[in-house]
C-alpha cells in the first residue's frame, strides 16, 4: 500500500483500477522534409482534421460539463486559426522542416511565452497551445486521438492532461483523475468539477513510477489523498465513507427546495448556525431557511485592538446580503474570560462560566455594546436582520440592553442615517432563570431562541466541559425538557416565536417533541439541516 | 483614421474568449484594427498576441481604426467593448 498526496479537485472517493495515459506524440523525429508544398498541404488536411475534431469535442463538452466549460474548446477553435501561429508554423516549413517538427517547435516557443506571463490565467493558456499543437501532429501522423481505454471505474494517471485529453473520455468510464502536474485553476480541474469526476492533481512525478496499469486505487478527492493497491482494512473503510457520502448526497438532492412539513400539515422553521461570515455559502447549501444564530465573537477575538463600526458593519451588510430576504439572527457578543483577547482586559475569573461575560460584560462596558449595535442597525437595510441578546437572566437587563438600542437608533436618527426600524430584538434562554421567568421577558422581546447548551449546564449543574460528567448531564432530562416546553407556551401566551439554537435542535430523537412543543424554529449546523428536514418529513403528529 | 480609449473592466481582462471574439470580429471588417496598450501596439486580428499584451481589469488601451468603412467600424468596436470588456 502506497499513499501520495495532491490536491483535491471534485470531493468524493472513487475506488477503481490504475489507467495509465500514455503519450507518444511529444516524439517527433522527422526533422527535415525537401518537399516544401507537399509539407503545407499536409499540414492544411491535418489541421482541418483538428478542426473537426476541436468542433466534435466541443459539442461533447457541452453536453457533458456544460457550456462555461466548452467555452475552452471554442478558443482552442480560435488559436488553432491564429495568424502568427500560423505563420511561424508556415515559415519553418519554408525554411525546410517537417510539418510535425514545425508545429511542436511553434507551439513550444508560442506555450513558453504564456508560461513567462506574470499572470496565472495567461499562464494556463500554455497549456491550451500545447493542446492544439499536439493535436495537430496527431493527425499529421495520423495517430487516433479517442482513448479506447477498456474497462469501467478507471483512475485515470498521467503526468499532465489537456483539456481536451481529459474531454476524450467516456465519462461512464471514468472513476477520477490523477495528475502529476496542474493547478486547482488549470482545465482539467476546471472540467473535472462540472463533471463531477473526483480527482487530485499536483500530486508529484514519483506517483507514476508507483502505478501500473490495473491497480487497485483510491482517490478522495475531498483530501486529495491516492491510495494505490490499499490493504483490506483501508478498502472497506474507505469503502464505507464513499457509501456515507453516497447517502449524504442523496439526502441532499431528495431534500432540497422541499418544505419543513410533518405528514400532517405542521411546518417548522429549520435555520443554520454560523461562526463566521465563509459558512453563509454553506448554509445556503444545505438550503437552511436562514441564519438563527450568527455568533458575532469571531470579530473580537485573534486580534490586539477592538473592531471598528465600520469593519463590524462591512461584515454584517456581506452575511445578511448574501442571504437576501432570508431571516438572519445576530447574536451580540458573547464573550467572557475564558474566550477572551489581551485587549479586552477581562480580570481572571475562578468560574468563568459564572462570570463576568455576554451581556454583563456589553452592560458593564456600554461603548462595546453601542459600537456593535450602531454596526448592526446601519446594517438592518441590507437585508432581514434580527438581533439577539446572549446570557439574560433578568427582566431588567433586558430592559437596560434595549435602552442602549433606543439611544443608538436615537444617534442614527440625528444623523439621518437609515436603518430598519421594525428589527427584531430577541434573546437567548440559556440561563434557568430566564426560562422560569420566560412570561416575563416575552413581554419585553420580538422572539426567544433556546441555547440548550448552556442552559443544560447551567440548569443540571454539570460543567460542560468536564468529561466525567457527561452521564450526568443527561440531554433528555426531564428538568431541560420541562423548560423548553414552559418557554415555548410563555412565548406564544405573548404572540411571539420561539426556536432553538442548542445541540438538542439537531437531535432528531427530540425533533417530534419539539414539533408537538410548537417550536417555531431549530437552527442547527449547515450539514444537519437537510437530515433535520427529512426528519420531519417522515413525521406525523396526529394519531 | 479614427480612435478611442477605453478602461477594461471584465474581472478577468481581455481574456482568451473575448480576444477570440474581437480577432473573429476584426476579420469582418475592411478597416484595420489595432490595439495599444503603452508603448505596445497588435493587429485585433491576432489572437495570441492580444492575449501575449496580458490586458487586465483597470488597463486603459486605445482602439485604432484605419481604412474605408472606419466609422462603421468605430460604432461596431465601441459597442463591442461595452459590451464584451
Amino acid at each position: 500500500m502506497l499513499k501520495f498526496i495532491g490536491k483535491g479537485v471534485y470531493s468524493a472517493i472513487a475506488i477503481g483500477k490504475v489507467s495509465v495515459l500514455q503519450k507518444s506524440y511529444t516524439d517527433t523525429t522527422r526533422l527535415k522534409a525537401d518537399d516544401k508544398n507537399g509539407e503545407i498541404s499536409r499540414l492544411e488536411k491535418a489541421k482541418n482534421e483538428a478542426i473537426a475534431q476541436l468542433q466534435k469535442i466541443y459539442e461533447k463538452a457541452l453536453a457533458d460539463a456544460g457550456e462555461e466549460s466548452a467555452q475552452i474548446f471554442d478558443i482552442h477553435l480560435m488559436m488553432i486559426d491564429d495568424e502568427d501561429y500560423n505563420d511561424a508554423i508556415r515559415d519553418m516549413i519554408e525554411e525546410g522542416f517537417s510539418a510535425e517538427y514545425a508545429v511542436a517547435e511553434t507551439g513550444k516557443s508560442f506555450a513558453a511565452t504564456f508560461s513567462g506571463m506574470d499572470d496565472e490565467y495567461m499562464r494556463e493558456r500554455a497549456a491550451d497551445v500545447k493542446d492544439i499543437s499536439n493535436r495537430i501532429i496527431s493527425c499529421l501522423k495520423g495517430e487516433a486521438t479517442e482513448n479506447t481505454d477498456s474497462g469501467n471505474d478507471l483512475i485515470i494517471c498521467a503526468e499532465d492532461l489537456s483539456p481536451s485529453e481529459t474531454m476524450s473520455f467516456d465519462k461512464s468510464k471514468i472513476a477520477a483523475f490523477v495528475t502529476a502536474y496542474g493547478s486547482v485553476n488549470s482545465h482539467t480541474a476546471i472540467l473535472a468539477r462540472s463533471m463531477g469526476i473526483p480527482a487530485i492533481i499536483g500530486i508529484g512525478r514519483d506517483f507514476l513510477s508507483a502505478v501500473k496499469n490495473g491497480d487497485t486505487a483510491i482517490v478522495d478527492g475531498g483530501t486529495g489523498e491516492l491510495v494505490v493497491t490499499p490493504d483490506k482494512e483501508t478498502l472497506i473503510t474507505m469503502r464505507e465513507k464513499q457509501q456515507a457520502e453516497i447517502k449524504e448526497k442523496s439526502l441532499i438532492e431528495e431534500n432540497r427546495g422541499k418544505e419543513n412539513i410533518t405528514i400532517d400539515g405542521t411546518k417548522i422553521d429549520i435555520f443554520a448556525n454560523i461562526g463566521n461570515p465563509e459558512n453563509v455559502k454553506n448554509a445556503l447549501l444545505y438550503d437552511a431557511g436562514g441564519i438563527g444564530l450568527f455568533r458575532s465573537e469571531f470579530i473580537y477575538l485573534d486580534r490586539s485592538s477592538y473592531p471598528t463600526e465600520e469593519e463590524q458593519f462591512e461584515i454584517y451588510r456581506q452575511v445578511l446580503s448574501e442571504m437576501g430576504d432570508k431571516k438572519v439572527v445576530i447574536r451580540t457578543l458573547d464573550i467572557g474570560s475564558d474566550k477572551s483577547s489581551d485587549y479586552l482586559d477581562i480580570p481572571k475569573e475562578e468560574n468563568p462560566a459564572l462570570g463576568l461575560r455576554a451581556i454583563r460584560l456589553c452592560l458593564a462596558r456600554p461603548e462595546i455594546f453601542k459600537t456593535q449595535l450602531r454596526a448592526l442597525f446601519r446594517a438592518s437595510v441590507c437585508g432581514n436582520l434580527a438581533i439577539m441578546f446572549p446570557m439574560i437572566s433578568s427582566v431588567n437587563e433586558l430592559i437596560e440592553a434595549k435602552r442602549i438600542c433606543d439611544k443608538v437608533k436615537n444617534e442614527l436618527d440625528e444623523k439621518n442615517i437609515p436603518y430598519d426600524k421594525n428589527t427584531e430584538i430577541g434573546i437567548m434562554i440559556e440561563t434557568p432563570a430566564a426560562a422560569v421567568i420566560s412570561d416575563e421577558l416575552a413581554k419585553h422581546c420580538d422572539f426567544f431562541s433556546i441555547g440548550t447548551n448552556d442552559l443544560t449546564q447551567y440548569t443540571t449543574a454539570c460543567d460542560r466541559q468536564n468529561p466525567y460528567l457527561d452521564k450526568f448531564s443527561d440531554t433528555e432530562n426531564t428538568a431541560i425538557l420541562r423548560l423548553i416546553e414552559y418557554t415555548a407556551k410563555s412565548a406564544h401566551d405573548n404572540g411571539i416565536w420561539v426556536g432553538i439554537c442548542g445541540e438538542l435542535a439537531a437531535d432528531t430523537s427530540l425533533t417530534e417533541k419539539f414539533l408537538k412543543i410548537g417550536i417555531d424554529e431549530l437552527s442547527v449546523t449547515p450539514s444537519f439541516v437537510l437530515k433535520v428536514r427529512d426528519k420531519v418529513r417522515k413525521i406525523k403528529l396526529e394519531g | 483614421m479614427k480612435s478611442f480609449q477605453y478602461v477594461i473592466t471584465d474581472e478577468m481582462g481581455l481574456h482568451a474568449r473575448p480576444a477570440g471574439l474581437l480577432a473573429k470580429e476584426a476579420k469582418n471588417h475592411d478597416s484595420e484594427i489595432s490595439i495599444t496598450k503603452g508603448d505596445k501596439t497588435v493587429s485585433c486580428t491576432r489572437l495570441m498576441a492580444i492575449m501575449g499584451m496580458c490586458v487586465k481589469k483597470g488597463d486603459t488601451v486605445t482602439i485604432t481604426i484605419n481604412g474605408g468603412d472606419e466609422e462603421a467600424v468605430y460604432t461596431a468596436m465601441k459597442n463591442f467593448f461595452s459590451e464584451n470588456l
